[in-house]
């Protein structure tokens, strides 16, 4: 029997259509079809300059906005050889670091639910709130976050910002210990993830996976470890590896990246150094403060030059990895010189966990696509772009 | 990696400059050579990323570049290849995650892999008939028929290029009035002067 399942049911998060072929509950066959969220991400950034684009980055990895931006901005700034100071490194950190949280909370939590445990939804929809207005007070959005700028950010920490950030890692490690209890030995968790759809160590590297996937299948690789950017080998965490790689392992990786992140953040608030949040050289690249633009010529010129033209990136390509909450999400940038991209292409985590279903979900039953599904994390809008 | 061992064993590949990894140029036959002896000789086990890139400009027109991870020793390699008449060897068959990418590259560019498995489309629907990352479709996107002909049989709905035309936030280029959100009258610009 043919049966398809979506675009439009609640175990795909979002537009996500398996056509699956079933004999009796097996299914023997999986066909994902995607595309139904092409947006043209990559043609659009061809007709824009490169700040321009920033918001587009939201819009990917909707869950983890802030991350896809700072991934973004760093890809263009090794283009253009900016070195980033330090106050801003630590500042993007934070941001990754709290998107990571943000996006583990929301993937735990539908997980859960679409497994049957509902109530592990609301506790972590409670923190996540939390982080969205802590997001809201830093950019001025609670979604849409378009934070980072090509050299530098869209504005220093307000007041008392970290200390708030300190009071929510407090909160949700507590919450993170409650899903702990409520799932980690629930005997009907258990049973519906545990040994379903395992993925082997060489299946895992064979398909691209990456980020918790990839580590929940027993490879130790964390390109904040073993590539760091944005100065993460200033802090301390550790990286959790999985041993068999099913649909039970992906949770637990989840779980503790999550009090992981907590700690990096904690790090962060206690280490944050002052100075300056923007690349202060980078002329032709980030735009003048304000007050300056008002008063001073020079900076008028400059400021109406980067807004029409965009920032003066030299010739060349680059491709830059970011661990992002889903996995690695790419940039690879081909520049012909001035302030748009000739060719922009974003390697969108989800898309290749999504590539692995027709190898790993054959064999199972069609409940345990749920799980399976749930335990993979994607999200459509980085899968189709 | 042992950029040394490589080249002598692949003499036709080129090493080109680059700010971030080791970069070269491979020939196009012998590509699902190269991927092989990268991932069993040398470590490169993950294919990170394969994408198309459009030169109109240049013979051959397309080129393929493809990322590879050593995740053990944290390096990448970038191979750039040219098409062959459109097309390039698949290596799915050594990473089987380049199969998705692949049909993307197919998709958005025309490139045919010669040995893919599944060549079909995979962000575009099947009968679309053009290939949108290409330099010269334009932006706003071109009217085709709508995918499920029963549906448009009765509502007469058309894939319609979208209302913004590719305007206003097109920048680069030509005067700045092209560029630039456009007011309603457009009597007068850098090109026709204020008479």
């Amino acid at each position: 029997m043919t049966l398809n399942m979506g675009p439009s049911h609640p175990a795909t998060h979002g537009v996500l259509r398996l056509s699956l072929e079933l004999d009796g509950d097996k299914v023997v066959k999986c066909d994902p079809v995607i595309g139904y969220l092409h947006r043209g991400d990559e043609k659009i950034a061809e007709n824009m300059t490169y700040n321009q684009f920033v918001p587009y980055t939201d819009r990917l990895d909707y869950l983890a906005p802030l991350a896809n931006n700072v991934a973004y901005a760093i890809a263009v700034e090794k283009l253009a050889g900016l070195k980033m100071p330090e106050r801003c490194e630590a500042i993007r950190v934070a941001c990754c670091e709290m998107a990571r949280i943000s996006s583990h909370l929301l993937g735990l939590g539908v997980y859960a639910m679409d497994t049957g445990a509902w109530t592990v939804f609301m506790y972590t929809f409670n923190e996540r709130e939390k982080l969205y207005t802590l997001f809201e007070e830093l950019t001025g959005a609670r979604f849409t976050t378009s934070y980072t700028r090509i050299g530098g950010l869209t504005r220093d920490l307000p007041e008392g910002w970290l200390q708030r950030v300190e009071n929510f890692c407090d909160g949700v490690l507590k919450t993170i210990d409650e899903v702990d209890r409520l799932l980690t030995r629930n005997g009907i968790f258990l049973e519906r993830t545990e040994g379903i759809a395992p993925i082997s160590k060489e299946l895992a590297l064979a398909y691209g996976l990456t980020g918790p996937n990839l580590r929940a299948s027993g490879v130790p690789f964390d390109l904040r470890k073993d590539k760091p950017y944005s100065g993460y080998e200033k802090y301390e965490f550790d990286v959790p590896v999985g041993a068999k790689g099913d649909c039970f392992d992906r949770y637990l990786v989840r779980m503790e990246e999550v009090r992981q992140s907590v700690r990096i953040l904690r790090q962060v608030i206690k280490t944050m150094p002052s100075g300056p949040w923007y690349a202060e050289e980078a002329k032709k690249i980030f735009l003048p403060p304000k007050a300056k633009v008002m008063t001073k010529m020079e900076e008028l010129i400059q400021n109406f030059m980067l807004v029409t033209e965009g920032p003066q990136i030299p010739a060349g390509e680059v491709y830059f990895e970011a661990e992002n909450p889903k996995g690695a999400l790419g940039f690879y940038i081909v520049s012909n010189g001035g302030g748009v991209p000739y060719r922009l292409r974003i390697r969108g985590p989800s898309f290749v966990s999504l590539s692995i279903l027709p190898a790993i979900v054959p064999g199972n039953f069609l409940t345990d696509i749920a799980s399976i599904l749930g335990s993979l994390d994607f999200v459509m809008g980085e899968c189709d772009r | 990696m042992d950029a040394a061992a490589f080249t002598q064993k692949f003499p036709q590949t080129e090493t080109l400059a680059s700010i971030d990894m080791p970069t070269f140029k491979v020939a196009n036959a012998e590509l699902v050579e190269v991927v092989r002896y990268l991932r069993d000789t040398q470590g490169f086990d993950l294919l990170a990323d394969l994408c198309g890139v459009d030169w109109p400009q240049r013979t051959p027109r397309f080129g393929v570049v493809l990322h590879l991870l050593n995740t053990s020793k944290s390096e990448y390699v970038r191979l750039h290849v040219a098409c062959e008449q459109d097309a390039v060897p698949s290596v799915s068959a050594i990473h089987p995650g380049a199969n998705w990418h692949e049909r993307e590259a197919y998709d958005m560019f025309g490139i045919r892999f010669v040995g893919h498995p599944d060549p079909r489309r995979i962000l575009m629907w099947e009968a679309y008939p053009f290939h949108p990352l290409r330099k010269e479709f334009p932006l706003a996107g071109i009217e085709v028929p709508f995918p499920a002909a029963d549906v448009a049989a009765v509502t007469g709905q058309k894939v319609e290029p979208a209302p913004m035309m590719g305007g206003p936030f097109v920048s680069g280029g030509g005067h700045m009035s092209n560029a630039e959100p456009q007011a309603l009258d457009q009597s007068w610009n850098e090109e026709k002067p204020k008479s």
